[in-house]
């Protein structure tokens, strides 16, 4: 699977989608296959102001769990309650459906901290 | 020595396949101070036979073993039918570890999974754990539970709980940074009307230290959006209405009447049941019904990403194991009485229970504590000091709780009486005779 | 699998319990009709020979120590004795209620505290508590000891506890119960705790330093001594897990290597049965510094008479509902009566050679990471074995060739690993056999992987579907009405 070129990348497996102020937040491609079968997500509530770095929630397989940590900061405005029932959408389509959490950013310019998807490829190739 | 197989011969063998010259060799990374600092225990090795003597020996200092026994306070005296024991030495049962391996662990996993479900029929809650050490330190672990689920970590506290459950509770509250604070009690039964309302848990026991069953319906209303947890008497499910039904979120117990020996308290089998929307949040071993490859049912561990192996200093509790043969004592247990037989047996310490308490509150200067409904536990008041009647009581093998129980708990010139099942009509007539005698 | 709730409705069959021989009443008039449980519990009734049978079927479906190896690494699953078991058993222990007037118990209490002196001897320590009733309950009740202490001292600063990588998850559990935060110490190339980073960790915030000995990896921590000397010399305490003691059992003490807290696991080291998961044993050893903070009530001996002291001074309070599982320790003190110095001193011996035995032969077709003399145990891994085979593959064979898989996955330092413990109950044929079935299951693996990844073949049942368990789990019986 491709890392979009338009997303910017955590040296944790988190990826953003920035549109304006508003950032998607979701864990990449590698993180899911690293975790295995994703059983159980646990998001923050709506409302819930997060700074960069903040753990967002918890992302479960069988054998390991995972925290998910903001890779912007902001307020959470929306969260992917899809997920409750079919935790692995992560798994079939984590750049996509398998989203977690939309952020109202509070400073666009922290993107900018972030890695690129070359850059991403970079680090997950040497892991 | 008798538990090892190999002889010198293959020692010798053994010792030259891996390259050494001698036995001391494999110990030759132990710094040299240490060995030289090592001193035996002084004591040789014994026959079987020996050990077996010295140790039936020991029983014959235990008095308390031919004894009639009125003693309570969360064990109890209760009948062990003798499929249990035959059951529970079946090597395969109690020389297992814990079931790693589902596909050789079946036999373990699926008597959990019997368990859990026993445990919630009984106990009227959604979701229970595959058991933990005792019913003390499982109350422990709900009172951390609490304030994990809340975030906030107050607990308020029944005064009418067992001795031995508060130093446990007072002891893990401490170390993890949880405050206590009392719930007092109007006519031996706790008044909720002021707890505070800055709390995560509310604990209440029930059948509470003096044998009284809490009034629970209205509870859950009083504590706001704190946790109401109970602690139950296991036997007293069958008839009393469970605590699930009065919206408890979280019902703890200790499990030793079904069918285990109280063998000096331990080893004990601690209850564990709460709601399904706590299942992340809560402590202990799950067992869960999955299917294999072929499509076929079989159990496996549940939801272990709470667990220590993985969760490491972030799991819900230290704890890796259930009491998991004791689990298994009370599972056979219940499967021999059977949902009726369980009824029965709650029925005859309900019924023997009262018949003795209005037998020794007809003797004269002789009280029941009050008149609140009990289950198969109360408190007389008597017009003497209540240790002359404990150590008369004594002198004729009976054995009834020591009143120091109650002093701790504010009631002097008092006795509490347990009485189960294995006494008869005879015996307890005899007893109030007895201590009619001694007034 | 059928379980109890899948047999066919009936009435009750009764029989167990007399008929009530009291004047009967009418439950409403014992307890008010608000109280009365109104439904019933769905608890099947059944006939003996039917829970009979039902149990011992299941019993079929186990695999426990009395049907072969079970060398899981860190477990200790050595034979347990029959003659345990049958002391336990003796009505005149089995029957003693734990509230009963200690002049009427002198002989259970004279276990207890002739345990708690044979504990001590064992360990070199100071004074033993019984209460804990298991591995991880006494490391919890470890670090609450750890907790008193330096809240006694006046040290409250010290909130860390440090541990190696190498640790069993339990630690930093226990650790975190107590308000601890954890602090990981990374292991140095030769497998044992790296000096520099400990050094570099320990300061006044260090209450302490939790060492497994030998380590995860069944090696002896050669610089023990240095260990707890550096950690003394920054005020901070040595909490040892005793998990492996086997591996030294007889030979050496913890309290000669600087321990100040050492939990005991009764149902390894001591041959105490496993239970299938419990209950344990899991007494707690502690140096003089903390004796006065041990938990109450405390046994002690006076003329000839044993009581219980239940005087709180500075003691963390109680662990237990009471003494500990009395049950449990009375099967390890049969055990230790039995082996007496020369039976441990042997013991420890055989275990060790044991596992030297196994890792000699068996590093020959799968990799030793740390390849050195070992203790009672050792650590192989399954990578590299056979492209797309894993150490899970590899354990699942071990169940069809009739063994029980070693303890896998962990410790964590090593990838794909194996976690071999014979113990020494077992014989060289054993050992043989064991390690031939390892070898074949390596050129299975190379020959045909599908026969490793399908395994096992002859268990009953095949691999469960542990995701739908995690993802739907159903935890209690599908009544379905």
């Amino acid at each position: 699977m491709g890392y979009p070129a338009e997303y910017r990348y955590t040296k944790e497996h988190e990826w953003v989608d920035l549109d304006g102020t508003r950032a998607k937040v979701g864990i990449t491609d590698h993180a899911q296959s690293e975790l295995g079968d994703v059983v159980f997500v646990e998001l923050p509530a709506v409302g819930t102001t997060v700074n960069q770095g903040d753990t967002l929630g918890t992302v479960e397989s069988v054998k390991a769990v995972s925290d998910v940590f903001a890779p912007i900061g902001g307020k959470v405005v929306e969260v992917n309650s899809e997920l409750e029932s079919s935790p692995e959408t992560i798994n079939t389509d984590p750049h996509g459906a398998g989203w977690l959490v939309m952020i109202e950013v509070s400073d666009p310019s922290q993107v900018d901290s972030l890695l690129d998807s070359a850059a991403y490829e970079r680090i997950i190739a040497e892991e | 020595m008798r538990y090892i197989p190999n002889t010198d011969a293959d020692r010798e063998q053994m010792l030259s396949a891996i390259g050494r010259f001698s036995m001391e060799e494999l110990f030759s990374d132990i710094p040299q101070l240490v060995k030289d600092r090592f001193q035996p225990l002084g004591i040789s090795s014994k026959s079987e036979l020996e050990v077996r003597t010295k140790l039936a020996s020991l029983t014959q200092k235990n008095a308390a073993a031919s004894a009639l026994s009125f003693l309570g306070g969360g064990i109890y005296d209760h009948y062990i039918p003798s499929v249990v024991q035959h059951i529970t030495s079946r090597s395969e049962f109690y020389t297992a570890y814990t079931p790693y391996q589902p596909e050789i662990s079946q036999g373990t996993l699926t008597t959990m999974f019997e368990f859990q479900t026993l445990i919630c029929e009984l106990t009227g809650m959604e979701v229970a754990n595959s058991s933990m050490y005792d019913g003390a330190t499982a109350l422990a672990e709900a009172a951390m539970m609490a304030a994990r689920v809340t975030g906030n970590r107050k607990i308020a506290v029944s005064l009418a709980l067992f001795a031995h459950y508060r130093r446990v509770l007072d002891t893990y509250c401490w170390a993890s940074g949880i405050e206590i604070v009392d719930i007092p009690t109007v006519d031996y039964r706790c008044d909720f009307s002021h707890v505070p309302s800055d709390i995560g848990g509310v604990i209440v026991q029930s059948p509470n230290a003096f044998g009284v069953i809490e009034d629970l319906a209205d509870v859950k209303e009083a504590i706001g959006n704190a946790l109401m947890i109970v602690a139950v008497n296991p036997v007293s499910l069958s008839i009393l209405t469970p605590p699930g039904e009065f919206g408890a979120d979280i019902v703890t117990s200790e499990g030793q009447p079904f069918g285990l020996p109280p063998s000096f308290g331990g080893p004990l089998l601690g209850l564990f049941a709460t709601r399904k929307a706590y299942l992340r949040q809560m402590p202990g071993r799950l067992v869960g019904q999955t299917v294999d490859a072929d499509g076929k049912v079989g159990y496996t561990m549940a939801a272990q990403t709470r667990e220590q192996h993985i969760r490491r200093q972030k799991a819900t509790s230290n704890i890796c194991t259930n009491a998991q043969l004791c689990a298994l004592t009370a599972t056979v247990y219940l499967a021999s009485l059977g949902g009726d037989g369980l009824r029965d047996l709650a029925m005859l310490n309900l019924e023997k229970a009262h018949y003795m308490a209005q037998q020794l509150s007809d003797l004269p200067g002789c009280s029941l504590l009050c008149d609140a409904p009990f289950f198969n536990e109360f408190v007389l008041r008597v017009p003497v000091d209540p240790k002359r009647i404990r150590d008369g009581l004594r002198v004729e093998e009976i054995l009834v709780d020591d009143p120091a129980q109650m002093e701790a708990l504010g009631v002097t010139e008092a006795l509490r009486f347990a009485v189960t099942e294995k006494r008869s009509k005879e015996e307890l007539d005899r007893t109030v005779d007895l201590v009619g005698r001694m007034l | 699998m059928r379980t109890i709730f899948d047999y066919r409705k009936r009435n009750g069959t009764g029989g167990i319990l007399p008929e009530l021989d009291v004047p009967a009443k009418k439950t409403t008039d014992l307890i008010p009709q608000d109280l009365i449980r109104q439904d019933k519990p769905r608890i099947p009734n059944l006939s003996e020979p039917e829970v009979v049978r039902h149990y011992t079927a299941l019993s079929k479906l186990n695999y426990g120590v009395d049907d072969g190896l079970y060398p899981l690494g860190s477990c200790t699953m050595k034979y347990n004795p029959k003659v345990n078991e049958d002391v336990a058993h003796l009505p005149g222990f089995a029957s003693i209620h734990p509230a009963v007037d200690p002049e009427l118990a002198q002989g259970s209490l004279s276990v207890v505290h002739k345990m708690s002196r044979l504990l001590c001897g064992i360990t070199g320590m100071a004074d033993v508590t019984l209460q804990p009733a298991a591995g991880a309950h006494g490391e919890i009740t470890g670090m609450f000891l750890l907790k008193r202490y330096f809240e006694a001292r006046g040290e409250t600063q010290r909130t860390r506890i440090l541990l190696p990588d190498s640790a069993h998850g339990t630690n930093p559990a226990s650790a975190a119960t107590a308000g601890f935060s954890v602090t990981e110490i990374r292991s140095g190339a030769d497998g044992l705790v790296d000096l520099n980073a400990l050094s570099g960790e320990l300061d006044e915030t260090v209450a302490g330093v939790m060492l497994t000995v030998p380590n995860t990896l069944g090696i002896f921590e050669e610089n023990i001594m240095k260990i707890t000397a550096m950690v003394h010399a920054t005020g901070g305490l040595c909490y040892f897990d005793g998990a492996n003691l086997n591996a030294f059992l007889g030979h050496a003490r913890p309290g000669d290597m600087g321990a100040d807290v050492f939990h005991f696991n009764l149902h390894k080291t001591m041959s105490a049965p496993h239970g299938g998961g419990g209950p344990g044993s899991g007494p707690v050893a502690v140096s003089e510094a903390l004796v006065p903070f041990l938990p109450v009530p405390r046994v002690r001996l006076d003329r000839g008479r044993y009581y219980l002291d239940w005087e709180k001074g500075q003691s963390i309070g109680s662990m237990h509902s009471f003494y500990g599982n009395f049950g449990v320790f009375l099967k390890a003190y049969t055990y230790i009566l039995t082996l007496g110095d020369e039976g441990l001193y042997e013991a420890g011996e055989n275990a060790v050679l044991n596992a030297n035995y196994l890792q000699e032969r068996l590093k020959k077709t799968y990799r030793l990471p740390y390849d050195r003399l070992c203790k009672h145990e050792f650590v192989l891994t399954g990578k590299g074995i056979a492209d797309g085979i894993s150490t899970l593959d590899i354990a699942k064979r071990l169940i069809d060739y009739g063994f029980h898989p070693p303890t896998i996955y962990f410790p964590l330092i090593v990838h794909e690993a194996l976690m071999i413990e014979p113990t020494e109950t077992e014989s060289r044929e054993t050992l043989d056999r064991f390690a031939e079935a390892l070898e074949k299951i390596a050129s299975e693996a190379q020959e045909n992987p599908d026969l490793l990844h399908n395994a096992p073949h002859t268990a009953p049942v095949r691999r469960l579907d542990q995701t739908r368990a995690a993802r739907n789990p159903i935890l209690t019986y599908p009544f379905g009405d």
